[in-house]
């Protein structure tokens, strides 16, 4: 059975290491359920989210350790679902006249979602969630017209502490 | 992803360094060679063209500090580069024009990457403006490498030179070795900069070599002082870190026998006590039982390749294994290991020594000598003194060894011969042996062997060939010509794909789907390019033309007819457990 697992991904900021990470994949023919990026909270440490459907916590762990040493990563985590808090943004666009007789507007408010925009012909509803709760909500909206879905990477944040500090001085200069 | 922030204006990690007066100003182009003096390189193999000119011309005023080797064929530099490497631990450089030169480079850095050997490949690219407009000549060989490569970089301004030629070195020749691709875009070859290098010592995202854990070392010492059966496998991490010394006293002191991988091979000399023999498909008969049999068995810098440990499913099962490896990402990616022993070979063995006992293991040694005894009766007798009328690829390469000493520098090529040559000549020297192990790229040995003599031109490098591989490179010739190498060429011709007709026969019903070759005449052709060449096809002609080409002083091809169909064994069928070694 395959298990969803998650990897942090911590590098610097250069051209081409997308591309690198990238290839550790598809070269085992691992399929990427989803795949952010972005700047951590240290200036110039970017930040991947990935997240694989796999048979084992042993086998991420060793495409983890071809991703560790590309140079430019300075570390890689794996994660299961409940070492880590996350979160996908999903998008609903839907016809206007579906709002008409409030039917509408009790499924957001009971998905915790929100009307993000109405125009004439039709309205934006967010829904911030676990990839479950966007899909369910999805299947409640279908019945009304849905116009156009989109949902993001996953975002994920560690329970555990973490620390990068051993990597995060600047290179020392050579005239100093 | 997010655009590059770090140029113009500041490189990764580099931090603002002190206003120094009056730096030089110089184009690009020059800058890369003086880039390349600094970092040590004093040979170059390349090929020039459109958008590498501006190098070759800088290059031009520098040939006194630097050798450039003009190859016939840009896959020519990248092997010869490899063969400079491996025998002298300095970093192989190649120089090519953008487009086809580039790719014509790949299976090279391929055999680097996997080979673990220090290279840096610069191409030239089309100038910044151009890129992406798929311009004359214009390919993403970045891309196309990024694989394949260590590391890779493209130069788009002239300011990124010495800081690119400077990284690149560091990191092709650190930690665990690998090709580097520098991509550099004509702009910035015939841009000017202010130049000043400065070398690369240290990049914070990179830790070439790992702590090695102490708890790890206890653990390891405790399972080698209880073991009964004790087994040590030399991979070629011996060699790149240097650790022949320190391997002979941990093997000297313990008594635990060894064997070696093809890439290994030569770290310890053939005729050692404790030596017995080659592992895996084609090795000896011992080594591969034997491992499924050990209790004990320590890897030190290889990477349990399949070609070494058939079925994983039955690999050492019932041994408790200990994996000393620079590579992190090696540990338990093909065999799960008890005791990881992360770092240098060098300073594991060295901390590893006090902590074991001193032993021996005589009636298991003996255990090795049986095995032999049983492979000599059965294959190796009849392949150093075959009774057959037609010549044995055993048998040269044992008079060669003979004739030799074992000191010489073997260069094979892929396929029966390889075999051949690993399993018959007894190497007295370390970094005797310069083959491609883990890619198996036919066409290695010539350009490699061009690489190994002028890296070490005072030993004897002695190319061995077979036919369809010559063919491959057989351009390189040009080389040795030109150049005047006394590298010395051994042509094993069957007539045939030799290796993928043995695999025909005893896998395919014997269906010789295209293997066999109508050669051309191959001492005509060198004769063509002005090297002395020679043919032999019969045994009483066999040992004096062999001296004959030890005794010539320049290069010398020697050309010699063996037996069309002779089959390689021992052979671990693809697929099966190494201890069901076939014999015949
Ligand atoms: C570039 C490349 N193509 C194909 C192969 C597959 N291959 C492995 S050995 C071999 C035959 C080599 O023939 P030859 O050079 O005559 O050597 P022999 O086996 O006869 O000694 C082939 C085709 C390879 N290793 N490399």
């Amino acid at each position: 059975m395959q298990k969803t697992f998650t990897i942090s991904v911590f590098t610097e900021n250069v051209p081409g290491l997308l591309h690198r990470i990238t290839t550790v994949f598809t070269r085992r023919k691992i399929n990427l359920e989803s795949f952010t990026a972005s700047e951590s909270e240290t200036e110039d440490i970017y930040r991947f989210t990935i997240v694989v459907k796999m048979n084992s916590r042993e086998e991420v762990l060793r495409v983890v350790r071809q991703i560790d040493k590309i140079i430019g990563v300075f570390n890689a985590f794996i994660h299961e679902d409940e070492e880590v808090v996350h979160r996908e943004v999903a998008l609903y666009k839907m016809p206007t006249k579906t709002l008409v007789n409030g039917k509408l507007e009790n499924i957001i408010r009971a998905h915790n979602a929100r009307i993000l925009s109405v125009e004439p012909e039709y309205l934006v509803i967010e829904k911030t969630g676990r990839h479950d709760e966007t899909q369910e909500l999805l299947q409640k909206l279908k019945p009304y017209g849905v116009m156009e879905f989109v949902r993001s990477g996953l975002v994920a944040v560690m329970k555990r502490p973490y620390s990068l500090e051993k990597y995060t001085q600047k290179e020392p200069a050579v005239h100093s | 992803m997010t655009t590059p922030s770090h140029f113009p204006g500041k490189l990764p990690g580099q931090q603002n360094q002190k206003q120094r007066p009056a730096k030089q100003v110089i184009t690009g182009a020059e800058a890369v060679i003086l880039s390349l003096i600094e970092a040590g390189v004093d040979t170059i193999f390349g090929y020039p063209g459109g958008a590498i000119m501006p190098v070759y011309d800088a290059l031009y005023d520098y040939h006194d500090k630097i050798n450039h080797v003009l190859v016939r064929h840009e896959q020519g530099a990248s092997h010869a580069a490899q063969g400079y490497a491996r025998v002298n631990k300095k970093t192989g450089v190649c120089l090519v024009t953008s487009g086809p030169g580039a790719t014509n480079l790949v299976t090279g850095i391929a055999d680097a990457l996997i080979d673990s050997t220090p290279m840096v490949c610069i191409s030239g690219q089309v100038p910044r403006h151009l890129l992406g407009s798929d311009a004359f000549q214009e390919t993403d060989i970045i891309g196309i490498t990024m694989p394949i490569t260590k590391w890779s970089y493209q130069i788009t301004e002239p300011e990124e030179i010495p800081w690119a030629i400077a990284r690149a070195f560091y990191i092709a020749n650190s930690g665990r070795p690998g090709p580097v691709m520098l991509d550099i875009t004509k702009n910035a070859e015939l841009g000017t900069l202010e130049y000043e290098y400065q070398p690369c010592t240290h990049i914070r995202s990179y830790i070439p070599v790992p702590e090695t854990d102490p708890h790890a070392l206890q653990q390891a010492a405790e399972l080698i002082n209880q073991a009964k059966k004790p087994y040590l496998l030399v991979g070629h991490g011996v060699l790149i870190s240097e650790a022949q010394q320190q391997l002979r006293a941990f093997i000297e002191k313990t008594g635990i026998p060894f064997g070696w991988t093809i890439m290994g091979l030569s770290a310890m000399p053939n005729n050692h006590p404790l030596n017995t023999g080659m592992l895996g498909m084609h090795g000896n008969y011992g080594p591969n039982i034997k491992t499924n049999e050990c209790d004990v068995l320590i890897a030190v810098g290889m990477r349990f390749d399949d070609r070494v440990t058939g079925n994983t499913d039955f690999y050492a099962k019932q041994a408790k294994i200990i994996h000393i490896e620079i590579d992190k990402a090696e540990i338990d990616k093909n065999i799960k290991v008890d005791v990881p022993l992360l770092g240098d070979a060098k300073a594991v063995l060295q901390k590893l020594l006090p902590l074991v006992e001193e032993k021996s293991y005589p009636e298991w040694l003996q255990e090795f000598r049986e095995c032999e005894r049983i492979e000599y009766e059965k294959i190796i007798h009849h392949d150093i003194h075959p009774s057959s009328e037609g010549l044995h690829m055993g048998e040269v390469i044992h008079l060669i060894s003979e004739k030799t000493e074992g000191k010489a520098i073997i260069v094979p090529d892929v396929g029966q011969h390889q075999m051949a040559a690993c399993r018959y000549y007894k190497f007295a020297d370390t970094d005797g042996m310069v083959t491609s192990g883990g890619l198996g790229t036919m066409g290695f040995a010539l350009p490699a062997a061009i690489g190994a003599k002028i890296a070490q031109p005072q030993r004897e490098v002695i190319a061995i060939i077979g036919d369809g591989c010559f063919q491959m490179t057989i351009q390189e010739l040009g080389v040795i010509a030109q150049d005047k190498l006394p590298v010395k060429m051994v042509i094993l011709n069957n007539n045939f794909l030799g290796m993928v007709r043995q695999w025909q026969q005893l896998f395919f019903d014997k269906r010789y789907s295209f293997t066999e070759l109508v050669n051309p005449d191959f001492v005509a052709i060198t004769q063509g390019y002005g090297i002395p060449a020679k043919r032999v096809s019969t045994r009483d002609k066999l040992s004096d033309s062999i001296e004959e080409m030890l005794k010539s002083e320049g290069p010398f091809l020697l050309e010699v007819v063996v037996e069309k169909e002779a089959n390689v064994f021992p052979m671990v069928p693809s697929g099966a457990a190494i201890s069901d070694i076939r014999l015949e």
